[in-house]
């Protein structure tokens, strides 16, 4: 996987292939569109839904901690095991799962580079069945929130100038023209972007195939729009699974030691009252 | 079994780009429209044929995207 600062946490789907079976490993396809696995999934692999086994579907917030044990050890993940992620639109809920197995401190978790549309275009083998998974002990460490940011810490931030911020969202959104990607609900009530962001839409991190760019290609990509890792990094989108992504580039990819995702995101600072907000390009 | 007939294209709909993956699973074809930038899912189909399933979610996507607000 090149010249990557991590490439351990990437594996191809000839890998996947070899070694979806294996007891050591456990693959978990998260999409945003939650049917795509009862189409047909990778054999062995079992399927998570983000809205309601990756979030607290009480209050808005990431998966409570008991709730994720449970749900690794219901999908026959031990501590030590390694957990490959894939998903539809070039893994941004996979890499949501990516992110929240790092707060709670997981030790071996990857991407299938890619994700489910190279599978798919490669032709390569699925099943409708889910797999028999032996329930495994879990015990996940307290979150580290060091990869998370809050807003109130954001608002610091962006006042001091004291963080890179990237907004990954498209063009469109980023300058306010639209208040949700189309075809999908407005969930805020202004459009624009957090003043002092720039736009680095998660997919231009990507080739054609859905695959990652290469290492020089990423580091030019953010490089050229100013974000070098001199100060600490912080990703949103609107709702926080395309910054996961772009999180994902920046932390392990690239290797920037102080990253953040604010999953509060757009749905949370376009919808303060009296939050400044920032329009146009 | 494995996913054939694997086909993807862009085009405008409602007055917003639009990618269509259509896929034969077994005897059922799977049709899927994005909205390109930044990519979700807007619309999902299968049919028996592609031509029926790319239509079933051609109709949705149209829909939907119509509702999206451009505003001033």
């Amino acid at each position: 996987m090149g010249d990557y600062a991590h490439p351990e946490i990437l594996v191809g789907a000839d890998w996947v292939a070899e070694h979806a079976g294996d007891d050591s490993v456990r693959v978990v396809e998260v999409d945003v569109d939650t049917g795509s696995y009862d189409e047909g999934h990778i054999p062995g692999a079992v399927g998570w839904a983000w809205d309601s086994e990756l979030c607290d579907t009480v209050r808005r917030d990431i998966v409570p901690q008991a709730a994720f044990e449970k749900l690794m050890s219901d999908s026959g993940i031990a501590n030590d095991t390694t957990v490959v992620f894939y998903g539809d639109n070039n893994n941004w809920f996979a890499a949501w799962a990516f992110w929240q197995l790092k707060i709670y401190g997981h030790a071996d978790a990857r991407l299938m580079n890619g994700g489910r549309a190279k599978w798919l275009a490669e032709g390569r083998e699925l099943t409708t069945e889910a797999p028999a998974v032996a329930p495994a002990d879990y015990n996940a460490a307290e979150p580290d929130f060091s990869i998370r940011a809050f807003l109130p810490q954001v608002a610091e931030s962006v006042s001091n100038s004291a963080v890179e911020l990237v907004d990954v969202r498209s063009p469109a959104e980023f300058s306010g023209e639209i208040l949700s990607p189309p075809g999908l609900p407005e969930t805020c009530q202004r459009g624009g972007h957090i003043p002092g962001a720039g736009n680095i839409p998660w997919g231009k991190a990507c080739n054609p195939d859905g695959t990652f760019k290469s290492y020089d290609e990423l580091k030019a990509l953010y490089g050229d729009a100013g974000i070098t890792g001199t100060k600490p990094i912080v990703a949103y989108c609107r709702i926080g699974e395309r910054s996961s992504h772009s999180w994902v580039v920046l932390k392990y990819l690239l290797g920037y030691e102080n990253v953040t995702n604010y999953d509060g995101s757009w749905t949370e600072w376009g919808n303060l009252v009296g939050a400044a907000v920032a329009r146009g390009a | 079994m494995k996913p054939e007939d694997y086909s993807e294209r862009t085009l405008e709909l409602a007055g917003w780009p639009v990618r269509i993956v259509s896929y034969r699973l077994g005897k059922t074809y799977h049709a899927k429209a994005d909205n390109v930038s930044p990519g979700a899912t807007i619309a999902r189909a299968q049919a028996a044929d592609k031509e029926e399933a790319e239509a079933q979610v051609l109709a949705k996507a149209e829909e939907r995207l119509a509702a999206t607000r451009r505003m001033g």
